[in-house]
C-alpha cells in the first residue's frame, strides 16, 4: 500500500490529500511542531497539536486558518484517520500517525526519547512504515542523563559565580530555552531575552506552567544581572547586547557540542550537549519499537543511518527533505531578536 | 584524573591565551607535586612513547560496540580525532576509577613491554571506569597530541605567573636536562639544574611593514638594505662554551638544529647573534614549507638532517665577549659581526646576510621583484645608525615584501580539518579551466575567516556529491583568489605546474566559474622555466 509519497512540496498523503510539514505552500498542512523548518508560512489550512497552536499563531500570524487536536484524539480527513502522539521534542511537538484501511504510517517530525520533565514524553507507536529524523544518527552521539547534564551546568554556574561572572546560556527560543529554564530552575534568578520571553507567554497561553523568569530589558542595570543566569537565542552570539552583559561567561547548548571541535569552533566559554533530538541509542530504540516493515530516514545523517538499518535487517531508505536547517531557525531567531 | 580532565576542558574551550594561563595556574595551585612535573613533561613534548597501538584501540572499540568498520570510520571522519571517537562511542562507565595523573602515567609506562592481551585488559578496564571526557584524556595520554594550543611559551608564562620566576629563565629550566624521578618541582622551576646566566636572551628588534614612499626615507646612503627571509628568526647565544638557540617566540629550540650548534662550537669567542634559521640545500634557500618539516620533532633523524639541512643567515650581533653592544650604531655592529665571522673559516651553512648595493631608491623595486626567484620574501631596510631596539619600534627598520602572485580558481573538493577545525570543511582543492573542463592547481586551507568557513561548510553540506568518507566533491561554483609565492613547471602535477605556498587571499563572491583563469594564463606567470 502506498499511503504517502515524497514530493517537491513535502510529504504527501495520497488518499488524504494533505501534506505533512510541507516546505512549499499547500491547501492543507498537518504540522508536527512549531520550528521554522517544519511549520512554514503560506499554508491555506493548518492542523496541529493543541499546545502548538498558540506557538504557530505567534510565529506565523494570528490570522492563519488553524485547527488543533489533543494527543491521541483522532480526526478523519478524506477517509484517513489522523492523530497526534507525543514526540518529546519541544512543547506541543507530535508524531503524526496516519491510518488508512488498516495500514499505518508514522511521521516523527523531530523527537527526543529521554524525558525532560517539560514536554509530554515520547510514546513509541507500532506502524507499517516509519518516517524518522536522523539529526544525530551517528553512534558518537549519546547524551548524558538529565541529572548528569544538570549537574554539569549547575557546577558551571557556581564556578562562574565564584569568579564573579554572569552565566549566559545560548539556546533556540523554542524548545532549548525552556529546557535550560527547567534545568536551571532554582539555581539563581533567570533573565531571558525578549524573543524567548514572548514565546514563553505564547506557551503559557496553552495553560502550560514554565519556570519563573524575568525579561531582559535593553536598559538593564549591570548590578542586577551580575552573577545571575541569562538565556538568549544563539543568533545573539557576538552581539552588542551580549557584550554589554557584565563579566559574561557564555555557553552554547546544543547536541553538536558533544564534539570537541564544535565546542572549540565558537569563541565561547563552555558547550553543553543539551539536545531536543534523540541520540543514537534513542533513534535505534524508537525504530525498533515501531516494528515497522520499512523505515524512511529524513534530515540528518540519513545516508549513514539508513545504511546501518539495512545492514541490521531493517529495510530502510533515505529521503531528501527540506528539514533540519537549524539555520532557518537562526534566521527566525535573528528576526525575533531584532 | 578528574582535576586534570577539568584543566583540559578549560584549556581547550578557550582561544584566549590568558584564560589558558589562568586555568594552568589554578591547576598548579591544587595539583600534587608529581602531577605538576607531569604537566610540564606532557606540555613540553617529552611524553613517553606510545604503549598501545591505535589499530588495537580501534579494534577493541569495534569489538565492544559491535559496530561495523565503515560506521566507525564514518564517525571518525565526523569527529576528526581517533581517541575522541572511541571515547564517544563506548558505552557508559560501569564503575569509577580515580587516580592522580602521575599514577596513570607510571602505569602507562609500565604497560609498554606487556603482551597485547595484558594491554587489552588494562585499557578495557580503564574505559569502563572513566567518564566520557576522562576516557578521552586517557586515550590522549596513551598517545597522540592534545592539540589544545598550549605552547611551551604558554606553559612557561603560567609557571611564571604561579611562581613569580622570570619566564625565559623558566624556559631554560624546563627545556634543560632533568629527570622526573630525581628532581622536585621547586628545584626544577628554581632552575637548580641550570645556569641561566649562560642562556639569557635579549628581546628581538622587530620591523614594521614599509608604509611610505622610498624617497621619503631620505638619503639612500643612510640605509642598509638586505634580503628578507622567510624562516625562523633566531637568536644564538654562546657563553662559556654553552650554546642556546632562541626562537622569536621566546622558545628554546636548540635541540632542533644540531647542525647550527656544531657550527657554533667551532668559535672561541662568546657572543649573541641574531639571524634567520633557513632550510638550505646546495647553497639555495628552500621554502618555509620545507623548513616546517624539521620543526617540533622530538628527535631529528639523520635522514631529516640530510633531506632538509638547516643553515643560519646572520643579521646582527648583540653581545660580543660579554659586552652588550645593542646601543652601538648598526654600522659598528656590522663591522663587529664581519670581524667575528672572518675570524675563522665558516662552514657553508653559516652566512652573513648580504648587503645589497644600490645608488638610487628607484633601483630597489626591480631588485625586490626578483627576490622571489631565490625564495626571499623581499627586502629589509635598516637605518645605518640605528641601535638594536627592544621589540617593535617605528622608523629605523622597515620590511618591504614582494607582492604575491594571484589567480582566480574555483573550489572543487573540500575536506574537514582537524582539531578545532574538525567540525568544518576547512581544507580545499582549487581548479582552473583547461580546455572544456577543469584541472586541479592548488590545495589551500588558510586565509578565510571563521564566518566564511562556516558559510562554505554549509555550501559543501548542501552541494556535496559523496555521502561517505572525509572528502567531498562539490559543484564548481565558489570562486577564490589564490595567492602564492612562486610557480614552476612540474610533471608530478596533472596541471603541469606547482604553486609554492598557496593560500586563499579572498573569496570572490563577485565572480562566477566562467570568469576563473585558464591553465594557460596560469603558466604565463612562470618567469624562469627550469
Amino acid at each position: 500500500m502506498k499511503l504517502v509519497k515524497f514530493t517537491k512540496k513535502g510529504i504527501y498523503c495520497i488518499p488524504g490529500k494533505f501534506y505533512l510539514d510541507p516546505w512549499l505552500p499547500v491547501d492543507y498542512a498537518i504540522i508536527s511542531h512549531g520550528h521554522a523548518d517544519h511549520a512554514r508560512n503560506g499554508m491555506k489550512y493548518y492542523l496541529c497539536q493543541t499546545d502548538s497552536k498558540t506557538i504557530l499563531k505567534h510565529r506565523l500570524g494570528a490570522d492563519i486558518q488553524i485547527e488543533s487536536l489533543n494527543y491521541n484524539e483522532p480526526k478523519t480527513v478524506n477517509g484517513v484517520q489522523v492523530s497526534f502522539h507525543p514526540a518529546g521534542h519541544v512543547i506541543g511537538s507530535a508524531q503524526i500517525r496516519l491510518e488508512y484501511k488498516g495500514f499505518v504510517v508514522v511521521f516523527t517530525g523531530d523527537y527526543k526519547v529521554k524525558n525532560d520533565h517539560l514536554t509530554v514524553p515520547f510514546e513509541p507507536i507500532k506502524c507499517h512504515e516509519f518516517i524518522t529524523e536522523s539529526t544525530f544518527g551517528l553512534p558518537i552521539y549519546n547524551w548524558l542523563s538529565e541529572a548528569q547534564l544538570q549537574q554539569q551546568m549547575h557546577d558551571w554556574v557556581l564556578k562562574n559565580q565564584s569568579h564573579n561572572r554572569t552565566s549566559v546560556f545560548l539556546g533556540y527560543s523554542l524548545g532549548k530555552a525552556q529546557r535550560i529554564m527547567k534545568l536551571m530552575e532554582g539555581v539563581d534568578k533567570m533573565y531571558v531575552h525578549s524573543a524567548i520571553h514572548n514565546l514563553n507567554r505564547a506557551i503559557e497561553g496553552s495553560g502550560i506552567l514554565l519556570p519563573q523568569t524575568h525579561l531582559l530589558n535593553y536598559d538593564f542595570k549591570k548590578e542586577d544581572l551580575q552573577n545571575k543566569i541569562i538565556i538568549m537565542p544563539p543568533g545573539l552570539l557576538g552581539s552588542k547586547l551580549l557584550k554589554k552583559i557584565p563579566n559574561a561567561a557564555t555557553a552554547i547548548c546544543s547536541g553538536w557540542m558533544q564534539i570537541r571541535g564544535n565546542r572549540r569552533w565558537q569563541a565561547v566559554d563552555a558547550g553543553f550537549a543539551v539536545s531536543d533530538h534523540a541520540d543514537w541509542n534513542g533513534l535505534m530504540s524508537a525504530v525498533k519499537a515501531t516494528e515497522a516493515e520499512k523505515v524512511y530516514v529524513t534530515h540528518g545523517s540519513q545516508a549513514t543511518f539508513s545504511k546501518y538499518l539495512n545492514e541490521i535487517g531493517i529495510p530502510s531508505a533515505e529521503v531528501k527533505t527540506e528539514y533540519g536547517a537549524e539555520d532557518d531557525d537562526k534566521e527566525l531567531e535573528k528576526k525575533e531578536a531584532s | 584524573m578528574k582535576h586534570f580532565s577539568e584543566l583540559i576542558s578549560a584549556i581547550e574551550i578557550t582561544n584566549k591565551t590568558n584564560s589558558k594561563i589562568d586555568a594552568l595556574v589554578d591547576y598548579l595551585k591544587a595539583a600534587p607535586e608529581k602531577d605538576k612535573l607531569w604537566i610540564i613533561t606532557l606540555f613540553t613534548g617529552k611524553r613517553p612513547s606510545r604503549p598501545v597501538k591505535t589499530s588495537l584501540m580501534r579494534q577493541w572499540c569495534m569489538e565492544i560496540t559491535g559496530y561495523p568498520e565503515w560506521l566507525f570510520l564514518e564517525s571518525y571522519s565526523s569527529v576528526g580525532d581517533l581517541g575522541e571517537t572511541i571515547a564517544l562511542m563506548l558505552p557508559d562507565p560501569t564503575h569509577h576509577i580515580e587516580k592522580p595523573l602521575s599514577v596513570w602515567m607510571e602505569e602507562l609506562i609500565a604497560l609498554r613491554p606487556k603482551s597485547d592481551l595484558e594491554k587489552k585488559d588494562y585499557v578495557l578496564n580503564a574505559w569502563s571506569g572513566l567518564e566520557m571526557q576522562e576516557r578521552l584524556i586517557f586515550n590522549k595520554l596513551i598517545g597522540g597530541s592534545f592539540r589544545i594550543g598550549v605552547s611551551k611559551k604558554t606553559l612557561v608564562n603560567a609557571l611564571s605567573k604561579y611562581s613569580g620566576i622570570d619566564a625565559n629563565r623558566l624556559m631554560h629550566s624546563i627545556i634543560g636536562n632533568w629527570d622526573i624521578n630525581s628532581i622536585s618541582f621547586d628545584d626544577l622551576i628554581q632552575g637548580e639544574h641550570i645556569n641561566y646566566d649562560n642562556s639569557k636572551p635579549y628581546p628581538f628588534c622587530l620591523a614594521y611593514a614599509l608604509e611610505k614612499e622610498l624617497p621619503e626615507l631620505g638619503d639612500p646612503e643612510d640605509w642598509q638594505v638586505e634580503y628578507k627571509w622567510d624562516g625562523i628568526r633566531g637568536q644564538i647565544v654562546k657563553r662559556n662554551d654553552e650554546i642556546f638557540i632562541w626562537s622569536r617566540g621566546e622558545e628554546l629550540v636548540t635541540s632542533q638544529f644540531p647542525e647550527l650548534v656544531s657550527a657554533m662550537e667551532t668559535f672561541k669567542e662568546n657572543f649573541v647573534i641574531d639571524g634567520e634559521i633557513l632550510a638550505l640545500k646546495d647553497n639555495a634557500v628552500l621554502l618555509f614549507n620545507d623548513l616546517q618539516k624539521r620543526l617540533n620533532r622530538k628527535n631529528v633523524s639523520k635522514k631529516m638532517l640530510e633531506e632538509i639541512p638547516v643553515g643560519f643567515y646572520v643579521y646582527d650581533i648583540l653581545e660580543w665577549n660579554g659586552q652588550d653592544i645593542r646601543t652601538q650604531p648598526m654600522t659598528y655592529r656590522r663591522e663587529t659581526l664581519e670581524t667575528l665571522l672572518a675570524s675563522q673559516t665558516l662552514p657553508n651553512h653559516i652566512l652573513i646576510s648580504e648587503i645589497i648595493t644600490f645608488n638610487e631608491w628607484s633601483e630597489l623595486d626591480a631588485i625586490r621583484n626578483k627576490a622571489r626567484d631565490f625564495n626571499s620574501e623581499g627586502l629589509m631596510l635598516k637605518q645605518k645608525n640605528s641601535p638594536y631596539h627592544t621589540g617593535r619600534k617605528k622608523g629605523d627598520w622597515w620590511k618591504w615584501k614582494v607582492d604575491p602572485l594571484t589567480i582566480d580558481a574555483v573550489m572543487i573538493y573540500a575536506q574537514k580539518g582537524s582539531g578545532r577545525r574538525s567540525s568544518k570543511y576547512t581544507d580545499y582543492t582549487f581548479a582552473v579551466k583547461k580546455d572544456d573542463g577543469l584541472v586541479t592547481v592548488a590545495k589551500a586551507y588558510s586565509g578565510l575567516t571563521d564566518v566564511e568557513i562556516t558559510e562554505i561548510s554549509r555550501f559543501v553540506n548542501k552541494n556535496a556529491i559523496e555521502k561517505f568518507g572525509p572528502v567531498r566533491t562539490v559543484k564548481p561554483e565558489l570562486v577564490f583568489e589564490i595567492a602564492f609565492e612562486g610557480i614552476a613547471l612540474s610533471n608530478r602535477h596533472k596541471s603541469g605546474v606547482a604553486l609554492r605556498f598557496p593560500r586563499i587571499l579572498r573569496w570572490r563572491r563577485d565572480k562566477t566559474v566562467d570568469e576563473i583563469d585558464t591553465i594557460e594564463q596560469v603558466k604565463q606567470l612562470i618567469t624562469n622555466p627550469t
